[in-house]
């Protein structure tokens, strides 16, 4: 029998904000344990949440970035559970009517783009991180009361290749609106998943499994290439399957039992009665919308369709969005985008990397690239002197064509000095003659050489082949 | 004395110069020395604190910069649930330990910036639960009228310290009649504002939506000057709302002719006290008498406001009160893991009743139970504020009993949860619909002479009517004069 995975997501990610959700505390990582704190976020008696608006920003940003829609009326729920992590012993967040719901990501997968449904994205608080020592255990509470993104995906997942794939995608799109950082190895993106398997064919879904304490991407597909193969086996010997939670051993490599259903917490969710609900109005929401910026897979697409650039660099222009953008100024008008780009990519960004220099801070107009472009095109000057000239314009910010017109680049085309200079070449070279007319065809491209050294580079290759063929036949 | 004076008549005093901040202050301080012993309304209290606030006063008294400072000089004495930077801040429950707040109540903010004195940590049932102050961790507060009876709960500490003039004011709060009713009990005003009139930060939550911080005063007009002074929206409460406050005290012009007064047909029940309910009818005659005009009213879902307020109130104390863990403050047990930690810390902090409401709140938000208990009590809950909007759109104020009986035995109703729960009939439903609500001296019962509470009802932010209505009949008795403490010193 053939079996077919389904899997969810649960993906938690810190929403970039300067300081925590509900106190003023900063939201940033890697200071000494609990400096940034305040009665509020250590859950001091008598203190009061109160709602940061940029966190409720970027939770309505990330909604419209992942094509959900914004109710106007959203609420917040305490989440009640004892854990020393958590100062309160609840966790504020959505439960029932979260900001933003049905919404979907698509990505490239297998070759084409996969859709994953997103039912919900809602807004929590983190919380602290618990540290065990040899004799003893602690508690940083840097962390608690971060704003912290839920994404719950359909099951529309069929893979661990797909998982990851779509978790990829995801951080790309959160990293791309300013939403968050999605740093794994600062903690900034968390992520649960539940599994199950069925018969191909069978509709209802087969039992539940959700699995924890996977810290990077690559470590959900390991335990989705553990669990899927594990729950089959299972269900294939004709065993049954409970709903439970299993916890990823990255070490092991295995998954174990960690709760079954019947020691699921009950979290008695009910609203939080020390904030409002959440009612944003239309200008708000209008002001929110600015922030949406062109998705990642959008943007690829739309480089390589109205530049006609392969995957390649479009991809380059989605990852270096300045990077992009200066090649959008370039380009505009320009007859060969594929050039400009090249330049671009290959000379521009390499020689700002290799000068330490800022793409704001580059002495190079957009419009010279298409310009040096159209120079080396029209024949005007060879591959090789654009090289020289790019340093120039890279060194002076000077327009290519009076570089080319200063120095004297240009490249010579004149006919009758490039036969004297191939005599030169012939008379100098007898043996290399000898070799070529005995049938070693690449001799020519020897005395081509020697032409084009003659000529401090400048006379024209395709014209120094032309006429030594011509002589050599002769 | 000075600590007998009034509010209104200590400021002037005190800027006119004719007192020191400090005199008063000392005042207090003796008559808490001289009397506290037998009623126990103090926690504990910082003398050399108080009088170095007193001293700053009258600092600036002396260089002529009191303006601006309603209550200068006034000793204020401060309900246990409220947090007073480098305070104890106990909630008179064993579980916080040795806990001192390390920042301000936003109320203790205003009063300080107002002028007053802050001082003193008054006794309450633990964690603000219960009617009697008979569930404090650390021992009961005797009513100053008679000592062996309650003063009320759960601000007992705060009415029986007013009343006994160990302070001229003091702050509680109020739950579900948690300042009305120990205000009646001992004879002075207690004022509920509106939910949203006054800030809650730093008023340590037993149910969120319900808690407001009020006044306890010698009279009327000290509770419009503290309310003013009290309210106001707050950034650090989101609960808290932005509608202008009002010169209170202005508005206190004795002239209530035409205005229309509500009287409840359905609180008209059995177990109301025949000494109560006669009071109460004379200080209705009292006010048509004033030009008043009286109408029957009805609020068709009070038999469920006792259920509805238990739900509503236990629920959100279970969440309130799970942050007492022993983790981060306060007492603790150890234990083999953090499970066995909470369980033993949680089990040797929390009292009784605070264990009761605990495991009731957990059980109306349980999986399964959540729609029967907590949602239905929530829609209870607007039918009940429904019928407050509704009777106020025929009247400018309610009038009640604030308690169906004068003040009862120490250890009458303390083994009796739901008779206990009962004697709120009359608060709880002001809570639950939001609205504002005050209880003044109308009477006393005749052996043993204990003091009886009217409670006037008002619309959502209608302080400036109530406290105009309250005012009018309080000037035209003379309750609000009588004093317990010939009682207590003769002893
Ligand atoms: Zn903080």
């Amino acid at each position: 029998m053939e079996y077919e995975t389904v899997i969810g997501l649960e993906t938690h990610v810190q929403l970039k904000t300067k300081s925590k959700m509900w106190c003023g505390c900063a939201n940033e990582f890697g200071a000494p344990p609990n400096t940034n704190v305040c009665p509020v976020c250590l859950g001091m008696p008598g203190v009061l949440p109160v709602a940061n608006e940029e966190g409720l920003r970027l939770t309505t940003l990330t909604g419209y970035l992942l094509n959900c829609s914004v109710p106007r009326f959203a609420k917040f729920d305490r989440k009640n559970y004892f854990y020393p992590d958590a100062p309160k012993n609840y966790q504020i967040t959505q439960y029932d009517k979260p900001s933003t719901v049905s919404g979907y990501v698509d990505f490239e997968f297998n070759g084409g783009i996969s859709r994953v449904r997103i039912t919900r994205a809602h807004l929590e608080e983190d919380v602290g991180k618990n540290f065990h020592f040899d004799r003893n255990s602690g508690v940083d509470f840097n962390r608690a009361g971060v704003p912290l993104l839920e994404i719950v995906s359909e099951p529309d997942i069929t893979s661990a290749d797909m998982a990851y794939e779509y978790l990829n995608a995801l951080k790309d799109i959160l990293i791309y609106g300013g939403v968050s950082d999605c740093d794994m190895e600062k903690g900034m993106v968390r992520c649960d998943v539940n599994v199950s398997v069925r018969p191909v064919g069978q509709k209802e879904l087969g039992a539940k499994i959700e699995i924890k304490n996977m810290n990077s991407f690559s470590g959900v597909r390991k335990a989705l290439e553990y669990e899927i193969p594990r729950q089959i086996a299972v269900v294939s010997k004709g065993g049954k399957l409970s709903q439970e939670t299993r916890r990823w051993d990255d070490v092991a490599g295995i998954t174990e039992t960690m709760r079954t259903k019947e020691q699921a917490h009950d979290y008695r969710y009910f609203p939080e009665p020390d904030l409002m609900p959440f009612e944003p109005t239309e200008a708000w929401l209008e002001d929110v919308s600015k922030r949406v910026v062109e998705l990642p897979l959008a943007r690829k697409q739309r480089f390589m369709s109205a530049y006609q650039l392969p995957a390649s660099d479009a991809q380059t222009f989605v990852w270096d969005v300045p990077l992009g953008t200066y090649f959008e100024q370039a380009v505009t008008g320009a007859k060969n985008p594929k050039a400009v780009a090249n330049w671009v990519i290959n000379n521009l960004r390499a020689k700002l990397a290799e000068t330490q220099t800022a793409l704001a801070d580059t002495k190079v107009k957009p419009s010279s690239i298409p310009e040096l472009v159209a120079l080396v095109d029209s024949g005007k000057i060879s591959g090789k002197i654009a090289q020289d000239v790019f340093a120039e314009m890279f060194a002076t910010g000077e327009a290519p064509a009076k570089i080319v017109e200063a120095k004297g680049l240009a490249q010579v085309s004149d006919t009758g000095a490039i036969e004297k200079l191939c005599d030169e070449a012939i008379a100098a070279n007898s043996k290399t003659v000898e070799d070529y007319k005995s049938g070693k065809v690449a001799a020519l491209n020897s005395l081509k050489g020697q032409v084009m050294k003659l000529s401090k580079g400048k006379a024209n290759p395709a014209l120094v082949g032309e006429i030594l063929e011509k002589k050599l036949k002769s | 004395m000075l600590n007998q004076l009034t509010i209104s008549e200590l400021t002037a005093k005190v800027a006119r110069k004719e007192v020191s901040a400090r005199e008063v202050m000392q005042s207090c301080l003796d008559q808490i020395g001289r009397i506290d012993g037998q009623i126990h309304a103090f926690l504990s209290y910082d003398a050399a604190d108080a009088l170095a606030q007193a001293d700053a006063l009258d600092k600036v008294v002396a260089g002529g910069a009191a303006a601006n400072r309603p209550l200068l000089g006034a000793p204020i004495g401060i309900k246990d649930v409220l947090a007073v930077k480098g305070q104890p801040l106990n909630c008179a429950s064993k579980i916080l330990g040795k806990f001192v707040s390390p920042y301000d109540a936003t109320v203790i903010q205003r009063l300080k910036a107002a002028g007053a004195i802050v001082f003193g940590r008054l006794n309450m049932d633990e964690f603000a639960m219960g009617s009697s102050t008979e569930n404090s961790a650390f021992g009961v507060t005797r009513n100053p009228w008679d000592t062996s009876r309650i003063p009320g709960g759960s601000s007992g500490g705060s009415a029986a310290a007013v009343a006994a003039d160990e302070c001229l004011a003091a702050l509680g709060t109020d739950t579900g009649g948690s300042i009305r009713q120990p205000a009646a009990l001992c004879g002075c005003v207690g004022l509920k504002p509106t939910y949203g009139r006054v800030s809650r930060y730093g008023l340590v939550a037993f149910a969120s939506s319900l808690d407001q911080i009020g006044p306890f005063t010698k009279d009327v007009r000290d509770a419009a000057m503290l309310l003013e002074v009290l309210s106001g929206v707050d950034h650090a409460d989101s609960t808290s709302v932005p509608q202008p406050v009002p010169h209170y005290a202005a508005g206190l012009t004795g002239e209530i002719k035409g205005l229309k007064i509500g009287l409840p047909k359905e609180y008209m029940v059995g177990g109301l006290d025949p000494e109560v309910n006669q009071a109460v009818q004379n200080a209705v005659k009292q006010l048509q008498q004033l030009g008043a005009e009286v109408i029957e009213i009805s609020l068709p879902h009070t038999d469920y406001a006792v259920a509805t307020y238990y739900i509503v109130a236990t629920a959100e104390a279970s969440a309130n009160l799970a942050r007492f863990d022993g983790i981060r403050y306060g007492a603790r047990v150890e234990g083999s893991d953090p499970i066995s930690l909470y369980g033993n810390t949680r089990g040797a902090g929390f009292g009784a009743e605070v264990k009761r409401r605990i495991i009731l709140g957990t059980y109306v938000l349980s999986s399964g139970y959540y729609d029967a208990y907590y949602l239905r009590a929530q829609k209870v809950r607007t039918l009940i504020r429904q019928d407050f909007l509704k009777a106020f759109e025929k009247v400018d104020v309610i009038v009640t009993p604030t308690s169906p009986t004068a003040a009862f035995k120490i250890g009458e109703k303390s083994d009796d949860p739901l008779q206990m729960y009962l004697s709120d009939i009359f608060t709880i439903s002001c809570n639950l619909a939001g609205i504002c609500g005050v209880s003044l001296p109308c009477g006393f019962t005749a052996n043993p002479k204990l003091p009886i509470g009217l409670q006037v009802l008002g619309k959502p932010f209608g302080e400036e009517t109530l406290l105009k209505v309250a005012h009018a009949y309080e000037q035209s008795t003379r309750w609000h004069k009588e004093k317990p403490i010939g009682k207590l010193t003769r002893r």
